[in-house]
This record gives structure tokens, sequence and C-alpha cells, in this order.
């Protein structure tokens, strides 16, 4: 698929939500360009996690209404690993442990999931290793984590990384990083924020779903949009985080509905 | 139908029962009245509350003889049959036959030491290092074509292993059987480790699946020695495997691993009791179970660790998959700790696929029969990754796969 800069991303139209019959997204509207990084930033229990998790096609939720298009298609019409081959790529906020399961098959498995979709011979092991020896070298870390099981027994922040490092082997076009922050002491937010920058290109689209300002202090969005009660209330620059920081969220909830540009 | 059994034993003991020694006698008397008193199990006692053992007691096997495949035997190791060891090196055999797997804990074993006849000795000598594997493989005779009138088999397999002060060996134990008919295998393996010794020893069970498989391991380790057992239960229609560790030294260590891989209607009872007699042992148990059709795990994780026996460290674990609505798992941790300065840390899960973990490989671009595939195999490997015996965990993956339906395709990076 063709992707230029000043193209549409991602078009969420009136974008309804539930789970387990509590509707939380009340109407999302949210465009985001070829190239473009935004930000989603919100109060606890806004949605925010809901609108990434919707988006990648979690099963437990139900879309009630509304359209969100991806390059021109519809993508909530696209099962979740039809979503990964097309290039969308969610970075969980609670990465699963997969017991018994390496680091190094998985993330084999799943590039061999997007080769085989785009036509392409799958790698055998030696030449994978090859391939993910590149893309470390490229954010600039090491292979600790390849031969341990998925996510087994890793601390908060080596889970955080590893998600990062499944997005640099996985070179999504649009990627959706779900409270990468959180959990995470200065020092591996600095080096999760250095990887994302490091993988930020003129052809892939960014949505980065956060509750602090202070990781858009290393990450620097194009847009910031602020989530509150099922729906975006603002959005502007990059000085709106550092407004919400300043103030918190409370001075943007009385404008409620009818506030989303 | 205690009393046909009775009637086995004495049949037996009128035959000679193979020319055995009078204290090999003496213990199998002993044996048979332990078994004649106590009876076969009912399921309102605790330990067999979820095995119902009615189906054996009612079945009136004949006493026959199953075939021992000793392999290739490694230079410097002593592997034989018991009937020769008894012959050869009876000092040595009767310092440790029958002296560790007690014929009051179960009346399986009971039954199994009154019929002890046919087994194998495996003996490492002191500072002695084997490092190719010792296999031993046991085949119980073909049942009758049913409905024949010809009885149905029983045999009482007896393995005794034991490594002197500082050996150290690997072993494989098998037991395969015919895919039809119905037969009892009831087994007992006694594992003696001296100062320091070392054993790898994986057991493997796959015999038929009208089959009963009952079976006891019994092991004893003296001080600084390491035992890393892994059971593979695979076969039978009914087994229970009791598996009583023993850590009877400072410094032992013992890791205990498990996986069942069941389907139809096959049932499986796990019973483990680890006793830290002594300060200072360490002990780690991983118990994997993945249930399809109507099957059914028991598992019951004993610890004992003994007063004055301090700075025990003691690791429980046990997962459950069930993949579909008509399989069950039981999972009972049963910790008796009366020492203070201890570490014991139990948990067990029962359950179906993660749901979550199913969203997260598809997010990755694997469908969703792929996803099923590696989480299933997964919680194989993660058993199978801890056998150190070369080859054998390559075998074992490949029954595993097989088992569970997962092509090569899915496992793990080369």
């Amino acid at each position: 698929m063709k992707r230029e800069t000043g193209q549409v991303m991602l078009e969420i139209r009136g974008l309804h939500a539930s789970v387990e019959g509590n509707e939380i997204l009340k109407g999302v509207d949210l465009t985001v360009h070829v190239g473009e990084v935004h930000a989603i930033m919100g109060p606890n229990g806004s949605g925010k996690s809901t609108l990434a998790q919707v988006l990648a096609g979690h099963p437990a939720y139900q879309v009630t209404a509304g359209t969100a298009r991806y390059l021109g298609t519809d993508l909530l019409g696209l099962k979740p690993e039809e979503r990964a081959r097309e290039g969308v790529f969610l970075a969980f906020q609670y990465p699963v442990a997969i017991r018994g399961i390496t680091n190094s098959y998985f993330l084999r498995s799943a590039v061999n999931a997007l080769r085989k979709h785009q036509g392409l011979p799958e790698l055998d092991p030696l030449d994978f290793l090859q391939v993910l020896e590149e893309k470390l070298k490229a954010i600039g870390w090491d292979d600790t984590m390849l031969n341990r099981a998925v996510n087994e027994g890793f601390s908060g922040g080596e889970k955080k990384r590893n998600e990062i490092l499944q997005l640099a082997v996985l070179e999504p076009t649009l990627a959706i990083l779900d409270e990468t922050d959180s959990g995470l002491d200065i020092d591996a937010l600095k080096t999760v924020a250095d990887a994302v920058n490091k993988l930020r290109r003129p052809d892939r689209s960014f949505v980065i779903v956060t509750h602090y300002q202070r990781l858009l202090n290393y990450i620097i969005p194009d847009h910031v949009h602020v989530l509150v009660g099922g729906r975006i209330v603002k959005s502007g620059g990059k000085a709106l985080a550092l407004e919400l920081e300043e103030k918190g969220y409370d001075w943007v909830k009385p404008e409620g509905a009818g506030a989303a540009t | 139908m205690t009393a046909h059994f009775v009637d086995q034993y004495k049949a037996f003991a009128a035959n000679g029962g193979g020319g055995a020694p009078a204290w090999l006698r003496d213990l199998r008397e002993g044996a048979i009245a332990r078994f004649a008193a106590a009876g076969f199990p009912s399921t309102r006692q605790e330990q067999w509350r979820f095995t119902n053992v009615r189906p054996v007691a009612e079945t009136p096997f004949t006493l026959s003889g199953g075939r021992w495949d000793l392999g290739r035997v490694p230079a410097g190791a002593l592997v034989t049959t018991l009937g020769e060891a008894l012959h050869r090196w009876p000092d040595l055999v009767r310092a440790h036959l029958g002296r560790y797997a007690s014929v009051d804990a179960n009346p399986f074993t009971a039954l199994a030491t009154a019929f002890l006849a046919e087994g194998v000795f495996v003996h490492i000598p002191a500072r002695t290092v084997i490092a190719e594997p010792i296999a031993l493989t046991y085949r119980p005779p073909s049942p009758p074509p049913a409905p024949s009138g010809g009885g149905r088999p029983m045999t009482h397999p007896r393995v005794l292993v034991v490594l002197e002060r500082e050996a150290q060996a690997k072993l494989v134990e098998s037991y395969e059987g015919e895919p039809h008919g119905v037969s009892l295998t009831n087994a007992v393996t006694e594992i003696v480790l001296g100062d320091a010794a070392r054993l790898d020893h994986c057991r493997v069970q796959r015999e038929g699946e009208q089959g009963y498989h009952f079976a006891t391991t019994q092991s004893h380790q003296a001080r600084d020695s390491r035992l890393v057992f892994t059971t593979i239960a695979l076969g039978s229609g009914l087994s229970r495997h009791d598996i009583n560790g023993v850590l009877d030294g400072t410094g032992a260590y013992l890791i205990l691993n498990g996986l069942s891989v069941l389907a139809g209607s096959q049932h499986v009872d796990h019973h483990t009791t680890i006793d830290h007699a002594q300060p200072h042992c360490e002990s780690h148990e991983y118990f994997n179970g993945v249930f399809d059709g109507a099957s059914r795990g028991v598992f019951n994780g004993r610890i004992i660790v003994r007063p004055g026996a301090q700075r025990t460290d003691s690791k429980q674990t046990n997962n459950n998959l069930l993949l579909s609505d008509g399989a069950r798992a039981d999972s009972q941790p049963q910790l008796e700790i009366y020492a203070d300065d201890v570490k014991c840390t139990h948990g067990s899960t029962v359950g179906p696929l993660d749901q979550t973990a199913l969203f997260y490989l598809r997010s990755r671009g694997l469908g969703l029969a792929a996803a099923r595939g590696l989480l299933t195999y997964g919680f194989g490997a993660e058993i199978l990754d801890r056998v150190a015996i070369p080859g054998t965990r390559e075998r074992l993956d490949h029954l595993v796969r097989t088992r569970l339906g997962v092509g090569d395709e899915i496992g793990r990076a080369a």
C-alpha cells in the first residue's frame, strides 16, 4: 500500500465501544496522517487503553457504532492477526507471559507470519538471527532476553523493552503504544523512548497512549489529544501536554462533549 | 477381590518365587500380609479421593512376566537383571532392595513388593561418571485378544538404582505397551544417591490406553547429592504414580518435573511427597498437565519439612491446561512445615487457554490455530526443556507434539 506524507493513515469517526455491556468509548474522532506522532492523554478510566485495544481488535470489546479506516480499508472488519499483517502494532500495557516458548522463536513466528502474508519466503533460525542482530543494533540493544520464555519472569522494564523490540523487528506502519511508560524508572524510560525515536520514520505513524506527560519529554508528539469520558475533548500541539502536566485533567473536563476538534 | 490377588501370590510363592533368598521371601511375605490387611484403597481414603481403583480390584488378573530391554550398557556402569544381581551381588542388592519404598504407604507398593521378582539393577560405583545415558525400556506382555477366556496380565516390574558417593549418571526409564487390551503394570523404582552423587532421571509412560499403570518412585538422597527426576505421562487409561523423595543429608537438591498429556477418557493421578529431613536442602517441583476430551488429571503435592530442617528452600508449581469443557484437573498442595527458618512457596493454576495470551499472539500476526498450538505446545515445552539428557528431549518433543497434534512448524528456535 502506498504511503506518503500528508496521506491519511488512520481515520476514526464516531467510535463507540463497550466491554461487558459498559460503554467506554462514546464517540471518538481522530485523524492520523502518515508520519505523524499523536499522543492520547487522559485520566484513569477515560478509555485510552480501550481505544488502543479496540484498534488492535481485542475480542472482549464490542464496537457498537462508528468507523475506523486504516489506509482506506475498514480496520474494524479485520481479525487481530489480519490487522497485524497489514502493519498495525499494539505495544501492550501488560505484556503477556508465554510459558515454554522462547522470545526468539516467538519473534521469528511473528516475522514469518508477516512475510508469508507479503508473499516472501519464511526465515530459518539462522537467517532470522542475522535480521534480529541488525534490528538490535539499530536501536542499540543487546540480546539478553532472546533465549528466555516470552515475558516469563521479566521485570516490568524488561517487558516494556520487549514490546519495543517486537516493534523494531515487526516494522509496523501504525504503532500504538499503550502506556509504555507506566512502571518504568527514568533510565528505563529514556532507553525505551530513545529506541522509539530511532524507529520514527516518515512513512510510519505512532499513537502514544499515556497518562503522564513525562514520556513526551523524550518522544515529541506532533499532536496531543485529551480523552475524557470516552471522547476526545481537546486537541492541540505538544504544548498541550505541558499544560496538562501543570493543571491536571480537571480543567478540560467541564467542556465535555462538543470540544473535540 | 483382595483374595484373588492373595491367591495369585500363594501360587507364586509355592512355585518357589524364582528361587529367591530367604530375606527376599520374608520381604514378600511381609508385603502380602500388609496388602491383605489393607486391601485395595477406596475413594473414601483421602489419598485416593479422586482415583477409583475398583476396576483394577475387580479384574481377575493373572501374574505374568514382561520384557526389559536394557539397551547398550555404558562402560563403567552395572546394568543387569535383578535375578542376576541377586545371584552375583547379593549383599549389595540386599542392602537397598525394598528398604526405601514402604509397603505401608500404598497397597500397590505392597502388592508389587509381594511379587518382587523381575526387574533391573543399576549400580554406579563411587566416583564413576557415566556420560552416556542408560536406557531401560519395559514392555508388559500383550493381553490376550478379548473376549477370550485368558486372564489379563499383571506384572510388577522393579528397578533399583544405586549411585555410590560422587557417582554421576543419566537414566531413561520407559514403559511402553500395546495400544489395545487390558493389563496391569504395577511398577516400583527405588533410587539411592550417595554423598554428592548426581542423577538425571527421566521416566516415560506410554502404555496402551486401556491399560492400568500404577507406580511408586522412591528416592533417597544423601548429603550434597543432586537428583533431577522428570516424569512424562502420555499413556494408560488409568494411572497413578506416587513419587516420594527423601532429602536425608544436608545440601541435597531435588528437582521434580512432570508433564501429563492426556485425551479421551484417560486419567492420571500424581501424588508427590518431598520429605525435607535435613537442613539446607532444596527442592523444586514443576508439574504441567494438558487435558483434552474427557480426560482428568490429579496432582497432590505434599512437602514435609521435618523439625530441625532449617534453611529448607522448596518451591512447587502445578499448571493445568484444559483443552475441552469435558476435561478436568484437581490440584492440591499439602505443606507440613515443622521448622521455622524455611522458604516454601507453591502455586497452581487450572483453566483453558488464556484469552489474553491468544490475543497477544494474534496481535503479532499469528492465526488463531497457530496461536492455540503455540500456547499448548509451550505447556509441554516448559517441562521438556528441563530434560538435560542428550537425545531424550528431542525424542520426547516428537512424542508430545504427536500427542498434542502440534506440527513440526510450531516449536522453538533451533
